[in-house]
């Protein structure tokens, strides 16, 4: 095991961003974009595959097939309509999202097409009730300038989001619908060589681009990054879903490491004596062997009624387990094939005896399979119709591990980590929207977008310095939070200072999110209310964090209740001077030795049973007098 | 298919380039773009051609801004491969008729929207499960839109139907549009009274060329439905929800669209569907029970009769009109319990001096017409109207069409009209 030479594997990345629009409704219907928190609708369906318009099928769109899954569906009237459950044809396209689209694009200097085809991207794992996500590709080419330099623009598509997976399990799948047909731009820029860093500074380049026109959603899963990740003489893989920049950092090494280390796994392939797998030779039923079999996950699966496979897989004694970098072995890659199909798991020859499977088990398997010294084996559990489909991947799979790197779709992981998703979809997954006509551009529309062309995001910081006098770091950090229009909103009312909104917004509440709370319990139109509050002096400017807190970790269902619960502002005058009075006379030794200097105690002492209650600088004030005049009268 | 949907400019282009649909190409205009010419909708302006580009998405490229244009390859399109029908002589036999529709449509390059265009044979291969249910024969009837239907294609449609009346099948699959599927429905139930088969009509609300279509749902239950029920008669066999678990068999005289769009958007009026197919077992109404008769055939449609809805403000003139059109019959879309305003009494009363036919539904769709509640339905009985208890306006439509077209005699058509030839009125 090595470490990675990441300048010398020849490793290529493509960013392709999807960017949610604020637009007001979806791209095909007049709904609004809002998160629903209840789904008093539900039904059920299922998906086909349908030929593309060349008579083709996709072969992703027949992975998918293959799963055979039944999809529940949640909707609420207020967030999706007919249209999202595709009991209605798509209504016109939004003329807000179209402008938007135009307006990036001609920011990124794409060339735009006349004539614009609503296509239906086949897609049948459930994400959109149609089985198609709709899109359209408004121009191809441009380019994006980061740090001086440019970085080619591949292709702008506008398109519709897809709904929100809830659940995903053997046989069903749950979705929510108010996400599926927000307007979405995809933008893919050419792939280009750099370090994770680099591809790092173009992803926010470009989001910043997109943010600049105030015409985006913002917060977490309203910006999105696939990335096409590749080294030399492998295949492009496609990384899904990565949300957080930090996340594309560590997916694009992972990667590396991950397509790197499988080249190491076919260089050393191409010195054995392997042979493609022969179903009728090398896959064997080896149910029972494994009658009375400790392992769960066969257990589990001879109670449905399932069947135990073993192939034979000649000279792979040591190819599973290998590992050219820590965590990456063909037997894993295997492991993630299998569950997509919704199978426990795979087990393999390196790796055993070992999860419940003994060495007497081991040995019949090899005799059933007449296993050579140096042959590897898989076993594997499941329904034996879909053992069948699983086992047609695994020798394709293992097929490909010869040559490296395949072409695949891939997941990213919250860790930073990827795992298979299914085979890249072809161009056979295109079928062109029979319900929409074809979009015109007109010149007029072309040169109306050139003209709102935002200004560039160093310019629009500038001006949110100048604007609200905020200094560089603290308008960058609002730039980039997703609380951009919120501040705005908010800095309305002059009575706030927007310094201290700003740090608010962009520093407390993520301080509150890196303490593991969900910021999402948090609405904007909370945070306005509590601001207000403040500006009309009924809370303290320490109280805004607890009250946030407590919307956060759930304990309260509004700012008022927060209030309430946190018994903020209730302490009357007379009280405070009370609680205020008994401090100083119960910490008298400590005034008497440190005197003005024991105010630093004694407010940390205040601060503990008042934080939030009332305003620290009155406490100040307050306790500074009582000390004083304590100290004149001891001094007396 | 060498310029479909192109003309003009457009036509001019490519014949000029020799350059043909399906063909692999080059265009360069401020960029270069490689893709396969696509065929161009007729509606569309003849300034632009249309490319898929390797990626699959469809673009349109102005003429005017082509600098220069090449082919790369010919034809590159594949011709679809259909599978052969797998036959088990153990299971029963089915036939599947089609009649168009979009259970059986693909991309129309006309107009771009969506047209009947896959045989019977390609759906049953695009669905293989049938092949589990029964042995299917498919046979290609006609391919239109159901709006483009008449009573001639009734006529065609009853008339091969009678003609399998002893034939082998088990059952029989009408593959048909949406839009005046209950039309034909109830066409068939009358002409074919008595029919010893059970018959489906089945359509699609969402076309069979998306993976959310419900054709393959629909048309997997009827099968069911056929082999596994022991009735006979004409049924129209639809999505019982807007999920894809139950499908409904609605009596053919009793069902009726209700909504543009959605999947169960035909409902059995007046009732619930005569069955339900589920996962499992398929469960009859236990309410449903049809008329027991003999079959028959009496294919034989007259369509001189006007289905009218009546509304404030309609003018009288209009049935006068009708009359003097030669129209033989009038089926009222009345109010309520069955009333036309009073405006309408002197041509109603013309009609009947005669020898016309004029009968009565309700515009409330649901509920029996009752003419004797209040005046002006009594008015209306002693002019010679004839109410139609609570017969489906459409229905009532296409029964006089056949009661019309088996004979001219009025008291005949009276009596026709009120006989329960096909369970069409229910107490």
């Amino acid at each position: 095991m090595s470490e990675i030479q990441i300048n010398s594997i020849g490793l290529k990345v493509g960013l392709e961003v999807h960017q949610q629009l604020a637009t007001g409704t979806k791209l095909f219907c007049n709904c609004s974009l809002i998160e629903s928190t209840e789904y008093p609708l539900k039904f059920v369906r299922r998906l086909r595959i349908s030929r593309s318009e060349l008579g083709e099928f996709d072969p992703s769109a027949l992975f998918e097939s293959s799963k055979q899954k039944t999809i529940l569906y949640y909707a609420n009237p207020e967030s999706s309509c007919l249209v999202e459950q595709d009991e209605e044809p798509p209504h016109d396209l939004s003329p807000s999202s179209k402008e938007t689209a135009l307006i990036m694009a001609s920011a990124l200097r794409t060339d735009i097409f006349n004539e614009i085809y609503v296509m239906r991207k086949l897609v049948i794992d459930g994400s959109n009730t149609s089985g198609f996500q709709r899109t359209m590709l408004i121009g191809l080419g441009g380019s994006l300038e980061v740090d001086g330099k440019n970085v080619g623009v591949q292709s702008i598509c506008l398109e519709e989001d897809a709904a929100k997976l809830l659940n995903d399990s053997f046989n069903f799948r749950e979705y929510t619908l108010d996400r599926l047909g927000i307007p979405l731009v995809e933008i893919a820029l050419e792939p280009v060589s750099g370090t994770p860093e680099e591809i790092k500074k173009i992803a926010l380049t470009l989001g910043r681009l997109l943010r600049a026109t105030k015409r985006v959603q913002r917060g977490l899963g309203s910006i999105r990054q696939d990335v096409n990740v590749s080294i030399e003489g492998g295949g492009i893989v496609e990384v899904k879903g990565v949300q957080k920049l930090d996340q594309l950092e560590k997916v694009v090494e992972y990667e590396a490491k991950r397509q790197h280390g499988l080249k190491i796994i076919a260089d050393k392939l191409k010195g054995l004596d392997t042979e493609r797998i022969a179903k009728e030779r090398d896959v064997k039923d080896v149910t029972g062997a494994f009658r009375n079999c400790k392992s769960k996950t066969i257990q589990k699966a001879l109670v449905d009624g399932a069947a135990v496979k073993a192939i034979k897989v000649k000279n792979f004694s040591g190819i599973f387990g290998f590992e050219p970098y820590p965590g990456i072995r063909l037997g894993k890659q295997l492991g993630e094939l299998v569950r997509f199909f919704g199978l426990g798991g795979i087990f393999h020859s390196d790796e055993l005896p070992n999860y419940g499977i003994e060495e007497t088990e081991i040995q019949q398997v090899k005799k059933i399979l007449e296993s050579q010294q140096n042959d590897g084996f898989l076993i594997l559990a499941g329904e034996p119709k879909k053992l069948d489909i699983v086992i047609e991947s695994i020798i394709k799979r293992i097929e490909d591990a010869k040559i490296g790197v395949p072409a695949e779709t891939r997941a990213a992981t919250i860790t930073g980590e990827t795992v298979y998703l299914r085979p890249r979809p072809g161009a056979s997954r295109m079928y062109p929207e029979t319900d929409i006509p074809p979009i015109m551009i007109t010149n007029n529309e072309l040169e109306e977008a050139k003209k709102k062309i935002p200004r560039s995001w160093e310019e629009s910081i500038l001006e949110l310095q100048r604007q609200y006098e905020l200094n560089s770091q603290l308008a960058l950090q609002i730039f980039d939070s997703e609380y951009l229009d919120l501040f705005e909103t908010i800095c309305k009312d002059k009575r706030i200072s927007p310094n201290f909104v700003s740090s608010v917004l962009s520093g407390t509440i993520t301080n509150l999110e890196r303490r593991g709370l969900d910021s999402r319990l948090l609405k904007d139109s909370d945070i306005s209310k509590a601001f207000g509050f403040l500006a009309e002096g009924r809370i303290a400017k320490e109280s805004l964090e607890i009250i946030f807190e407590s919307m956060m970790n759930k304990t309260a269902s509004s700012i008022e209740d927060a209030i309430q619960k946190n018994a903020i502002n209730t302490i009357e005058d007379g009280d405070l001077n009370n609680i205020l009075d008994e401090l100083v006379l119960s910490n008298i030794k400590i005034i008497e030795q440190q005197g003005l200097r024991s105010i630093g105690p004694l407010m940390g002492l205040a601060m503990k049973n008042l934080r939030g209650k009332v305003d620290g600088q009155k406490i100040n004030q307050l306790l500074e007098a009582k000390i004083k005049s304590r100290i004149s009268i001891s001094s007396e | 298919m060498s310029h479909i949907g192109y003309r003009g400019k457009g036509l001019e282009f490519l014949t000029k380039n020799k350059i043909e649909i399906g063909d692999l190409v080059k265009v360069q205009t401020d960029s270069t773009y490689s893709g396969i010419l696509m065929p161009r909708y007729e509606h569309s302006d003849d300034e632009h051609i249309v490319l898929k580009l390797k990626n699959g998405y469809n673009i349109g490229l102005q003429i005017e801004k082509i600098i220069k244009i090449e082919v790369e390859s010919r034809h590159s399109v594949k011709k679809e491969n259909i599978t052969q029908l797998r036959t088990d002589p153990k299971l029963p036999k089915i036939l599947l008729i089609s009649t168009g529709g979009t259970i059986a449509s693909k991309i129309d390059y006309r107009t771009g929207g969506v047209y009947p265009a896959l045989t019977a044979a390609e759906l049953n291969a695009s669905v293989p499960e049938i092949s589990e249910i029964a042995n299917i024969d498919t046979e290609v009837l006609f391919s239109e839109y159901s709006e483009n239907l008449l009573p001639e294609h009734w006529i065609k449609i009853a008339e091969k139907l009678d003609s399998y009346s002893r034939s082998e099948y088990k059952g029989i699959i009408v593959a048909h549009g949406t839009d005046t599927m209950h039309y034909t429905a109830a066409a068939l139930s009358f002409s074919l009274s008595g029919f010893p088969k059970p018959v489906a009509l089945v359509g699609s609300q969402r076309s069979s060329d998306r993976p959310s279509s419900d054709a393959a749902l629909n048309l997997i239950s009827a099968a069911r439905f056929l082999v596994e029920t022991d009735t006979s008669g004409i049924f129209v066999v639809m999505h019982n929800s807007i999920s894809d678990d139950e499908v409904a068999c609605h009596w053919g005289t009793r069902v009726r669209k209700n909504h543009t769009s959605k999947r169960n958007a035909f409902q059995t009026i007046g009732g619930s569907p005569a069955f339900i197919v589920k996962k499992d077992v398929i469960e009859k109404d236990p309410l449903f029970s049809p008329l027991k008769k003999t079959y028959n055939p009496r294919i034989n449609f007259d369509s001189q009769v006007m289905l009218v809805k009546y509304y404030p403000g309609l003018d009288p003139k209009l049935i006068d009109y009708a009359m003097s059109s030669g129209y033989k019959a009038i089926i009222f879309e009345g109010t309520g319990l069955g009333h036309v305003g009073k405006v309408m009494h002197e041509s109603i009363a013309r009609m009947k001096r005669n020898g016309l036919f004029v009968g009565m539904t309700s515009q409330c769709i649901d509920g029996i017409v009752r003419m004797t509640v209040y005046d002006s339905g009594r008015d209306l009985l002693n002019l010679g109207v004839i109410p139609l208890g609570n017969m489906i306006p459409e229905t009532a439509l296409v029964k006089s069409m056949w009661a019309l077209g088996n004979t001219r005699d009025i008291n005949e058509m009276e009596k026709i009209m009120q006989e329960n030839i096909a369970s069409e009125i229910s107490d």
